[in-house]
């Protein structure tokens, strides 16, 4: 992804900056600036995620491409958030094995990849076991 | 509305064609659908052609503009239009030639999908096709598409009763049938060992668990129905036609395990067409991974979810069962040049009905289906099909 669309979002990624519809009261991580159920009688305002969840479902990745291939075999998950939001994020442990749904979780900052060998090394949120 | 009909067909071989291009390939599927319909080029009032990433594949944009002029038709000046909903680009441009003739804008109409994906290596191609799904979102934190079905995979299999051999089966079957497909990508019959000792993907899927990346194209040409029988002896109508989306990511569906889009496009199309499950004889369903078919024959309605599985061991869906899925050998086996596999089944669909399916050729057949996936259930077309 390039260097703007990744800074662009820097907040997001880092923090687990996301919104929330203070109508029907439904948390978006990732943000979204509409709420799906409202629409234009929704009222959007910032929530920052407390970052503690269970993972919903999960896979190993063991064939990736370029910018994740050295992290294979890396665990790949849909994290269901405290506030009710779900967001797909790696989860970093020893051994995938580790790894069940329903697990408790919580967010870490965390090396992402990189975009070549000398490119622009990018962060953001993983999970690790709580 | 008038009524429409599929009034001839063209694909090509499927497979990884380093000696062909982007060009030859639709040239050849786009031919041979013309020539099936004993259609003139200057009949033709309007072309749609299905493509999901000719950019990432090829370098190649203005698709619409390329096809039609080495098609010899921009001396004719038709309207030629790409339509791109990733893996499920060729199955709305079907549902756009039949809208535009169905409304009376048009009266002939080519669909066509083509695909080049072996010009680039497979971390590349792997790349591209993660953009069918959320690249902010799901992409950009490391997001296959492999690893993305997987998730519904382990979803699944944690909620419902599916054996990894049930899932394995999908793949046997869907080899099976390619193997009397002459077109097939892999012609070659597989047993459960194949599957379950191929290498891992993306836990639980195996690399027989997932389509191959494949060059391709595929063409059909539709008509109005009262005029059709002026082309061919044996006109295939379109009984309905269904579209529906769904959220980008998986993260954010209703249900990891259903595809809603499938439930909504085919109960508009069960509906459109007046007819119950019960009255489909085959279908083609979007088989990307071997848990997508499972996925499609419930969301489709064929059975309650938890059950294909089951259904899928028992022969129900196999060649000879009480409803055959994926005849043509499926993505599986036929091969997925992704913006072609929407196009390459009606083209199944329309040599069943009308008996020229060679050796994997139904009994009696009368009314078919298809059903075709946009990255991990976002777009879903299905289109009914029926014998006149």
């Amino acid at each position: 992804m390039s260097v703007p669309r990744f800074w662009r979002k820097i907040p997001q990624r880092y923090n687990l900056e996301g919104t929330h519809c203070e109508v029907c009261g439904r948390y978006f991580f990732p943000p979204r600036n509409l709420c799906p159920d409202c629409r234009r009688d929704g009222r959007i305002v910032g929530h920052t995620f407390e970052g503690v969840g269970t993972i919903v479902t999960y896979s190993v990745i063991r064939t990736a491409s370029d910018q994740f291939s050295d992290l294979t075999p890396y665990v790949l998950a849909i994290v269901e958030l405290k506030e009710g939001a779900r967001m797909t994020a790696q989860v970093v442990v020893e051994n995938p094995e580790e790894v069940f749904i329903g697990m408790p979780v919580k967010a870490v900052f965390r090396r992402l990849g990189t975009d070549g060998e000398s490119g622009v090394i990018s962060y953001g949120t993983k999970f690790v076991p709580a | 509305m008038r009524d429409v009909a599929v009034i001839g067909v063209g694909c090509t071989d499927f497979g990884e064609w380093w000696d062909r291009s982007f060009r030859d390939l639709f040239v050849e599927a786009g031919v041979m659908a013309i020539e099936d319909a004993n259609l003139a080029g200057e009949q033709i009032d309007a072309m749609y052609v299905g493509n999901m990433s000719a950019g990432r594949f090829i370098d190649q944009e203005h698709i619409g503009a390329l096809i039609a002029d080495y098609s010899g038709l921009a001396t004719e000046n038709i309207a030629s239009t790409r339509v791109e909903a990733a893996c499920a680009s060729g199955g709305l441009a079907f549902r756009e030639a039949v809208v535009a003739v169905a409304s009376g804008m048009a009266n002939i109409v080519v669909a066509g999908g083509v695909e080049k994906m072996t010009d680039v290596d497979t971390s590349l191609s792997t790349d591209a096709l993660a953009g069918a799904a959320d690249r902010e979102w799901e992409g950009s934190v490391g997001a296959t598409f492999p690893g993305l079905y997987a998730m519904i995979a382990n979803d699944y299999m944690h909620r419902y009763p599916l054996t990894r051999e049930q899932l394995a089966q999908v793949a046997v079957k869907n080899h099976y049938n390619g193997a009397r497909n002459p077109i097939a990508q892999f012609q070659k019959e597989i047993t459960l060992d194949t599957v379950m000792n191929s290498t891992m993907v993306a836990d639980p899927l195996r690399l027989f668990d997932c389509s191959p990346i494949t060059d391709g194209a595929a063409a059909v040409v539709v008509a109005p129905l009262e005029t059709a029988k002026k082309f061919t002896d044996t006109p295939i109508r379109v009984l309905a036609t269904a579209q529906a989306s769904d959220t980008i990511a998986l993260h954010d569906r209703r249900d990891i395990s259903t595809l809603d889009a499938t439930v909504a496009a085919g109960n508009r199309a069960f509906k459109m067409a007046g007819l119950e499950r019960r009255d489909i004889d085959f279908v083609e369903v979007h088989d990307c991974f071997t848990i997508a078919e499972i996925c499609a024959i419930e969301d489709l309605g064929f059975c309650k979810k938890g059950e294909a599985g089951r259904l899928t061991e028992e022969g129900y869906t196999a060649l000879d069962g009480d409803l055959p899925v994926n005849t043509s050998g499926g993505l599986k086996a036929c091969g997925h040049p992704v913006g072609a596999t929407g196009i390459k089944q009606v083209c199944e669909a329309v040599l069943q009905l009308r008996g020229e399916a060679g050796g994997r050729q139904l009994d009696g057949a009368e009314i078919g289906m298809t059903q075709n996936v946009g990255g991990t259930g976002a777009t879903v077309a299905v289109h009914i099909f029926g014998r006149t």
